[in-house]
This record gives structure tokens, C-alpha cells and sequence, in this order.
């Protein structure tokens, strides 16, 4: 019946929505930053363990559509390990792709992020695909405690 | 279902024949903003090729006609509300500016520091950010009568918060969030007691109910007209003529004047006085038209078509397993605000999109509506005198299989 929505909500978004990976507060997070999606009201809470320069824990709590549950749960998953500027030029790819300015983007290296990708074809979702990773750039830049959308 | 001319309606609605993905649009998000009749599109058309120049200006003969169509609709739509004078509409931009200008004009002239303002936990930001921009101008004070579970304004907190020093009462008639008809001649009884003049936003409850502005003995009344089947751009301020007359100008500019020197000027008469600038004159003009297609069809008429369409979408509502209302109350129009257990309203918006089906999913711009049901959104049903049994149908299959996808 919901053909059309493939490429939107594939099999591994519904699995992330179902059962968030990273689910949880890190009491002794380095950063806590809220995101906010005023336009749907989505809202979550990233905190981040950091060693150094690396990731090395990373979660999140909060509420939101399928999207922007699936997006954070999966860049909790892969942001650890990396570098704040692995993370970052994570962030800036992974914007490239849901924004669809640069239709050069490999999906191939975006590993499992690519599931992601069908954002680009509903304007009115980008943000809820985006939302997570708006927040993990707030956090580690270190500047702000809450961001929004908007 | 009763007689009602649905067939002829969907014809005389052209967009209501586009297909969206693939699928018959079924429209369903009136609520935000309703689809237009071909008379109404035709008028537009017929105005700008044949009728059109600036309105009270010029003596020729475009502008003559053109200011006998713009004060033709004022009539039309005096007559709608059941108005005393056309003195009493004054066309606005659309209910947000028919509140703002009340709040700024009546608002500003007065309400001094500690008064009161009171308004309900029901209402759209419109009726809300207003009268905080108010307050905080002059140091007067919002007060907000609570709702209950099921959406219903507590008539009897409403009432104990009527004190000496409310000064306005600002009431939603029909909440956009929750469908919640309030009990507005009751309440304004109540405010009248104490003097108290009310202020009702129509802008839900014009298009689906008979409004006669005598009859509740409202002091204000706001509505817009995009959600009457008319053009954006125009809305109406009823307001009694003594409050009117009293209450100092909303905007400066051409028009709303009788003689200007740099000395001084001199205000023009009622309505004129708080329409500040070229009006949206082929909107105001067409409005008319949609209410000459609205009296047509019958306002009891559309009440009692709507009526069947919201009480079956609820009954089959309700055997959806997982399925919540929000808004139950007694009295309500036809809007279903719902959500899910384990699908967020914005992804129910996608995928009944991908069906052809459009509905609203948000906060309705009543976000602490929201946070009293404890929801950060809900998805919205909400319909017009165009829809049919047949598309509750298909709205109800395609919330049960979007639950089966997300399991």
C-alpha cells in the first residue's frame, strides 16, 4: 500500500524507530545538548563521553517520528570511535546527502547513514532527518546547551 | 445521510479532481485553509478582466464600480453574521489581525496596568501571543480559564476567574486543535453580568455553523476568509458600533481619513477608520461571493451534513486499536485530532500523504494544547462541507495499515 514511501521508510528506519540503539542518559556525559524541532515538536537530548578528541560513548533520549529516531539512533552507533573531526566531516556529508545539493555524494561511504537518503525527495522531512546530527555539531563545538530547527 | 447536494458540491470544488501520488486527492485539512469553488476563482478572474480600480478613490467610472462590488460584500457579509451596520465590518487581513488590531486599539485605550485579561487553555497562538504582546505594553495580566480531559472549556473556573479587574474576555468558539465547540452565549452571559465585553475567534466556527452576531451578543467577532471558501488576504472584525466608535485607529494611512493638514488630522467614519491603506479589494469583493455560494448551499444545511460526517469518522475511529482522540467534548465540530501509540503524527502525514489523503500533523499552532493532552503533535482530520463518507473510509484504511507497517 505504501509503495510509494520506499525509499523514505526503509526496512532498517522502521527497525531504529522500533528499537533505538543508545537509548539512554550518560550520567557523567562531557556534553548534553537539546535539539528541537518546533515545526513537529520533536525533541531529544544527546549527551556525549568524549576521550581526548574521540567519542567515546555517545546517547540520546527524547520523542520524535520515525525519522528523527532512526537518525539519532543510528549516528549514536556511528560516531563512536571518531574523532570530533571525523564526526564533523560526517555531519557535513551526511547534510550534503539528505540536502541533495551535492548529488555527488557516495552513498557507498556513507555506510548504514544512507538509509537516509529518501529525506531528499520530502522537503517537509529533511529536518527531522537532520535534527540529530544539528544537535551533535552544537555539542561538540561546545558552545551552545539547546538548539532548534528553526 | 440527509439530503445534502453533495455531487453537485465536489463539481463546483475543481481541485477536489487532482490526483495526488498517483491517488484522488482526499482533502482533509480544512481546518488550516479550505479549497476555493469555481465561482470564486471565476470571480477573481471575472474581476480583474472586467471591474477592477482602487475603491473610494477616483470618479471614474472603474472605480465606481469597483467600490460598489467592495462595499456590495461588506453588505453580503453583514448580513451573514446578522450584523446591525456595515458600519460594524471592518475588513481585516484575516482573524490574527482582526485580534491584534482589538488588542492594540481597544486594548491599548482600555486596559491599564494590573487589569485582567482572560482567555481559555483551548486557544490557537493567535489568541494567545496578542494579548501577551498586550500585557506587556501596559503591565496587565492574562488570565487562562483550564480545560478538561476531554477537551471542554470548565465553565465554572471560567466563571471564578471573572473578577473586577477583567477588562476583555478573549474566546476561541471552535478550537482548531480540538474541534471543541464552547458554550459562548453562556459565557458571555456570564461576562456581560460584570461588564465585561467578549471578544470571539470565529475563524473554525464560520465555516461550519449559522453565526449571528445578535443573537450570541458578542462585542467582537473575528474571522478569516480563507477558511470560507475564499480567498486569502481577508478577513472580518465585527465589533459593536459603540466599542468601535470609542476605540482610537489601528494603523495610519489613506483611507481612514477624513481631512489631514500637518497640524492635525481627522479620522474617517466607522468602518473606514481602521482600514488604513488599499484594501485586499478583489479578495473582499469575492469573499462576498463565497457567502452568496455558502447561503446557497445553507449554513443549517452544512451543520447538519458535518455533524453525520464528524460522528461516523469518530464511531470508526474508535475501532482502530491504538487510536486516541484528542478532543471529546460534547459539543464539536467536524475536526478529528488523533494520535497513535507507536507512530508519531508526522510520519501518519507522509504516509497518508503517499495515499492522496492530506491531513495536518503538528501542534495546530496551539502548542500548550498540546502540552495539556501531553502530546507533542497530533494528526487532524478535519472537513468540509465537500467531503464524503467514502473518503472517511479511505482514511480510516489507511491508518490501519500504516499501523500494520510499523508494527
Amino acid at each position: 500500500m505504501f509503495d510509494d514511501l520506499r525509499d523514505l521508510y526503509q526496512e532498517v528506519i522502521f527497525d531504529h524507530n522500533r528499537n533505538p540503539r543508545n537509548f539512554r542518559v550518560i550520567e557523567d556525559a562531557d556534553r548534553t545538548v537539546e535539539g528541537f524541532n518546533p515545526l513537529c515538536g520533536d525533541r531529544l537530548t544527546l549527551y556525549i563521553k568524549l576521550d581526548g578528541d574521540k567519542i567515546v560513548d555517545a546517547s540520546f533520549q527524547g520523542s520524535g517520528c520515525a525519522i528523527s529516531t532512526a537518525s539519532v539512533s543510528l549516528m549514536t552507533e556511528i560516531i563512536k570511535g571518531k574523532t570530533i573531526d571525523e564526526a564533523e566531516e560526517l555531519f557535513e556529508k551526511f547534510h550534503e546527502m539528505t540536502t541533495g545539493k551535492d548529488e555527488d555524494v557516495q552513498l557507498e561511504a556513507m555506510g548504514k547513514l544512507a538509509v537516509l537518503a529518501g529525506v531528499r525527495e520530502y522537503p517537509a522531512r529533511v529536518k527531522c532527518a537532520t535534527l540529530a546530527w544539528h544537535t551533535l555539531d552544537a555539542a561538540l563545538k561546545n558552545q551552545e546547551t539547546s538548539i532548534s530547527t528553526e | 445521510m440527509t439530503q445534502f447536494p453533495i455531487q453537485k458540491i465536489r463539481e463546483d470544488f475543481p481541485i477536489l479532481q487532482e490526483k495526488i501520488r498517483n491517488k484522488p486527492l482526499v482533502y482533509l485539512d480544512n481546518a488550516a485553509t479550505c479549497q476555493k469553488p469555481a465561482a470564486v476563482i471565476e470571480a477573481m478572474s471575472h474581476l480583474y478582466r472586467h471591474d477592477y480600480a482602487n475603491v473610494h478613490r477616483g470618479v471614474h467610472t472603474l472605480s465606481v464600480r469597483s467600490t460598489d462590488l467592495y462595499e456590495g460584500a461588506r453588505e453580503k457579509v453583514r448580513q451573514f453574521i446578522n450584523a446591525r451596520s456595515h458600519k460594524e465590518i471592518v475588513f481585516v487581513k484575516g482573524t490574527t489581525d482582526a485580534i491584534n488590531l482589538v488588542a492594540q486599539s481597544f486594548g491599548r485605550a482600555q486596559i491599564k496596568a494590573g487589569d485582567e485579561i482572560l482567555i481559555t487553555a483551548m486557544e490557537h497562538h493567535s489568541n494567545i501571543v496578542p494579548w501577551q504582546i498586550l500585557c506587556q505594553q501596559i503591565g496587565a495580566v492574562l488570565k487562562v480559564a483550564p480545560i478538561n480531559q476531554k477537551g471542554e472549556l470548565q465553565v465554572e473556573q471560567f466563571e471564578n476567574l471573572l473578577s473586577d479587574k477583567t477588562r476583555l474576555v478573549s474566546v476561541v468558539h471552535m478550537s482548531n486543535a480540538l474541534g471543541t465547540i464552547n458554550p459562548v452565549k453562556q459565557l458571555i452571559d456570564k461576562a456581560h453580568a460584570r461588564n465585561i465585553p467578549v471578544l470571539l475567534d470565529g475563524a473554525q466556527a464560520i465555516p461550519h455553523m449559522r453565526v449571528d452576531v445578535q443573537d450570541l451578543d458578542c462585542d467582537f467577532y473575528a474571522f478569516s476568509g480563507h477558511k470560507l471558501y475564499a480567498p486569502t488576504g481577508i478577513g472580518v472584525l465585527y465589533g459593536k458600533q459603540e466599542l468601535l466608535e470609542a476605540m482610537p485607529p489601528y494603523q495610519g494611512g489613506g483611507d481612514m481619513i477624513r481631512k489631514v493638514t500637518f497640524e492635525e488630522t481627522e479620522y474617517n467614519d466607522l468602518p473606514y477608520k481602521f482600514e488604513a491603506g488599499t484594501p485586499a479589494i478583489a479578495e473582499a469583493i469575492v469573499l462576498g461571493t463565497a457567502i452568496d455560494y455558502l447561503v446557497d448551499v445553507g449554513m443549517d444545511s452544512v451543520a447538519a451534513y458535518e455533524a453525520e460526517l464528524l460522528a461516523y469518522a469518530t464511531e470508526q475511529a474508535h475501532k482502530i486499536k491504538g487510536l486516541r482522540i484528542i478532543g471529546e467534548a460534547e459539543n464539536k465540530g467536524a475536526i478529528l485530532s488523533f494520535v497513535l501509540d507507536n507512530v508519531h503524527p508526522h510520519d501518519i502525514g507522509t504516509m497518508l500523504d503517499s495515499l492522496g489523503i492530506a491531513v495536518r500533523a503538528g501542534h495546530h499552532c496551539a502548542m500548550p494544547v498540546m502540552d495539556f493532552f501531553q502530546v507533542p503533535a497530533t494528526a487532524r482530520a478535519s472537513f468540509a462541507m465537500y467531503n464524503t463518507v467514502d473518503e472517511i473510509d479511505i482514511l480510516m484504511d489507511g491508518i490501519k495499515s500504516l499501523i500494520e507497517v510499523f508494527g
